[in-house]
């Protein structure tokens, strides 16, 4: 007997599968950044810097002015131990301009990496009882850092203004300042990469974060902050200063604002690479433990 | 049948016990190490049941083990049990705080939870500031909580102290100032943990309509975490027991109360162990009947029911009388009857074994009582003091609280008249 064409129809039996907006598992994604949820997320970031600066205004006498007495201070500190007891190179620039320039920058990136490698210990107690994208806490210490960055950068220009035409000392910028923002982005990401595999690391291993402070100053010799790269040579000491990811940074400020110092592009190319894998080692660790650090601090 | 919006299946959480940061490194390399060749995690087949009192010999431990249930949308669903039973890793899991072990969560919408007063409050912060810090950790967008601000400041009724930095705030209006935030989300899920604890009765009154409210008219599913069982029996539709990490109960409210009140480990039968050998009779058992409990020693409170009595005569035994006692855990009499008072109610017994109805209720809290029978026939035939307990139940309907220390549970309607 022929079958009737509608049985040919395959008969549905198996309901479709029901989707979900979302699925928690027990599996984390090592490679994914849910930067749609960091987005959505963007007026806790905004909320959470506008807090950490108040809160400094609040707490103290000075204020804002810590940010601006801490650089002077140790600039005028570098120029009488190294420029004048010492007598290091400055390559013929001023030494507060040559030593600030450096430090402007180092100490952002030392605020970065030191400030984000404790974050999740130090904000365990709302990490603990409320779900939001843990990484808004780094980005946040990030930007805030940043804008404490400006005031010190304003110093800067404001002392470098006096020497341009004050003291009508030859230190006049060329095009490659535009590459401040490149820069100050490179830096960021430099905290950022190596803040969030120090604190992922620390919810583990505590004494990690001792190691930290003691490490960022140590890592500060190994940069051209207190001599200038082209004091070195090719040798050991060279190749550390410049697999030093900040070498190049400081260096090519420098040029572009003193006219003096190095802009190398190679140098620049590493740094680059450097931080982009940083960053990506950065997120696959930050990415493993985010999920279970709680039951860990 | 309304739509899931929440389903757990298979949801498991392991954790280790004690001291975790040491020696967690070679734990780790042999965790990495057998995930490397595909096997088991080495110490997850160690781990124990979630038993408090337990002591166990391996530090790993199931806190939550094999959660099954899916919650409709605009359902208030409650999640009971006793303290350490799983409830606060289950809202944590939940609500993505830490992930689970094993198992899978599904979630068709936002979560916002209120896991404890206050959670992300800046003492430093004012009021007015912590109620937009509140509100973005808590997942909203500024012009959402702009919106909803007057709404919010009106609820917490605190517009007095609203720029007052929060850590001059009473413990209770700290509570209003967060529950405040909580409720007024726009989260399609969201989870409240223990908030109703802390707070005047005026305020607990308006928390509980704002959550009727949040579900029933905005159809928002509320997870209500509490240990005050009147609010749980006057809010949630169905609830889930959860005892040592597992479920013990899932269901209607009326279930799983009944269930969070019986102790499972009490496994009496009513039967005599050890009857006297000489003597004209004795009695053999006693249990309940047409109570709603299933289990036969465990009634409601205030609800009819038979107490059956069993005897075993071995002589002839003419005009007995039957009496028994009711009393409390510390010794006070509930209840005393006989009988023979009132209504002479006397009996003749030939051999035999014969079974005494009693048709009463019980008004009283819930709680364990302890019951005496004896028999007399103008000398006492037998006195028994059964090992087994009467339990009862509450209803949770009345006003009475749940950890009542009165004797009587009676309903109780309030009025007032202007004279």
């Amino acid at each position: 007997m022929p079958l009737p064409v509608h049985d040919t129809i395959p008969v549905q039996n198996n309901i479709p599968e029901r989707k979900w907006q979302e699925v928690i598992t027990p599996h984390n994604s090592l490679f994914t950044l849910n930067i749609k949820e960091i987005w959505s997320y963007r007026d806790l970031l905004l909320i959470l810097m506008r807090r950490d600066i108040v809160a400094i205004y609040k707490q103290t006498i000075l204020g804002p002015l810590w940010f601006v007495l801490q650089p002077l201070l140790t600039t005028i500190t570098f120029v009488i131990v190294f420029a004048r007891a010492a007598r290091l190179s400055t390559m013929g620039l001023p030494p507060i301009l040559f030593y600030l320039s450096g430090l402007v920058l180092w100490t952002y990136f030392s605020e970065c990496i030191i400030r984000t490698s404790t974050f999740l210990k130090d904000s365990s107690p709302i990490l603990s009882k409320v779900y939001f994208p843990r990484l808004i806490v780094p980005l946040s210490l990030i930007l805030t850092n940043l804008v404490k960055f400006s005031i010190q950068l304003g110093l800067f220009f404001v002392i470098y203004l006096y020497y341009l035409f004050v003291q009508k000392t030859p230190v006049a910028p060329n095009g490659y300042a535009l590459l401040l923002p490149v820069l100050i982005l490179l830096v960021a990401l430099l905290g950022l990469g190596s803040g969030m595999i120090i604190s992922s690391l620390t919810t583990r291993y505590k004494d990690l974060a001792h190691l930290t402070t003691f490490g960022v100053q140590l890592l500060m010799f190994t940069s051209p902050v207190i001599f200038p790269l082209s004091s070195f040579g090719k040798g050991v000491y060279g190749l550390v200063i410049r697999a030093n990811p900040m070498t190049g940074i400081i260096e090519a400020f420098r040029y572009a604002f003193l006219g003096k110092g190095e802009l190398n592009w190679p140098l620049l190319g590493y740094d680059t690479l450097f931080i982009g894998v940083l960053l990506l080692v950065g997120i696959l660790v930050f990415n493993s433990i985010e999920k279970s650090f709680v039951d860990s601090i | 049948m309304k739509e899931d919006i929440l389903k757990v299946e298979g949801l498991s959480k392991m954790y280790k016990l004690g001291d975790i940061n040491t020696g967690t490194l070679s734990h780790d390399l042999n965790r990495w190490w057998s995930r490397m060749r595909r096997k088991e995690d080495p110490y997850q087949k160690l781990a124990a049941t979630n038993d408090r009192s337990a002591k166990s010999d391996n530090s790993y431990v199931w806190s939550l083990k094999d959660i099954n249930f899916s919650v409709a949308r605009g359902e208030v669903f409650g999640i009971v049990g006793k303290n350490g039973a799983g409830k606060s890793t289950l809202l944590k899991l939940l609500s993505k705080i830490t992930k689970p072990t094993e198992g899978t969560i599904s979630i068709d919408g936002r979560i916002g939870s209120l896991l404890e007063v206050g959670t992300g409050f800046h003492p430093d912060l004012s009021g007015r500031e912590n109620i937009f810090l509140n509100g973005a950790i808590l997942g909203m967008r500024k012009h959402e909580i702009k919106k909803r601000f007057d709404e919010i400041v009106d609820f917490s009724g605190i517009e007095r102290y609203i720029d007052t930095p929060v850590k001059r705030y009473s413990s209770g209006m700290f509570v209003r100032l967060a529950f405040a935030v909580a409720a007024h989300l726009e989260p399609e899920i969201l989870i409240i943990d223990e908030v109703l604890a802390v707070g005047d009765a005026e305020f607990q009154q308006k928390c509980l309509g704002k959550m009727r409210e949040v579900s029933q008219q905005q159809g928002r599913t509320v997870f209500f975490v509490s240990h005050n069982m009147v609010a749980v029996r006057h809010l949630c539709t169905r609830a889930l027991l959860l005892e040592q990490g597992r479920t013990s109960v899932i269901g209607s409210v009326d279930k799983v109360l009944e269930a969070y009140q019986i102790d499972q480990k009490d496994n009496e039968n009513g039967i005599r162990n050890k009857v006297p050998d000489n003597g004209r009779g004795h009695f053999l058992s006693w249990q309940l009947e047409g109570q709603t409990p299933s289990d036969p020693h465990t009634c409601y409170s205030r609800e009819d029911f038979f107490i059956l009595f069993r005897f075993c005569a071995l002589d002839t035994i003419a005009k007995c009388e039957l009496n028994f006692r009711i009393s409390s855990q510390d010794g006070t009499n509930i209840l005393f009857v006989n009988s023979s008072d009132f209504f002479g109610g006397q009996f003749h017994l030939n051999p035999g074994e014969y079974q005494f109805r009693v048709r009463m209720n019980l008004p009283v809290s819930r709680g364990k009582y302890d019951l005496d029978a004896g028999l007399f026939a103008s000398t006492w035939i037998d006195n028994w003091r059964p090992t087994t307990k009467l339990s009862v139940l509450d209803t949770f309907e009345g006003h009475g609280r749940d950890n009542s220390v009165a004797l009587l549970n009676v309903i109780t309607e309030f009025s007032i008249d202007h004279l």
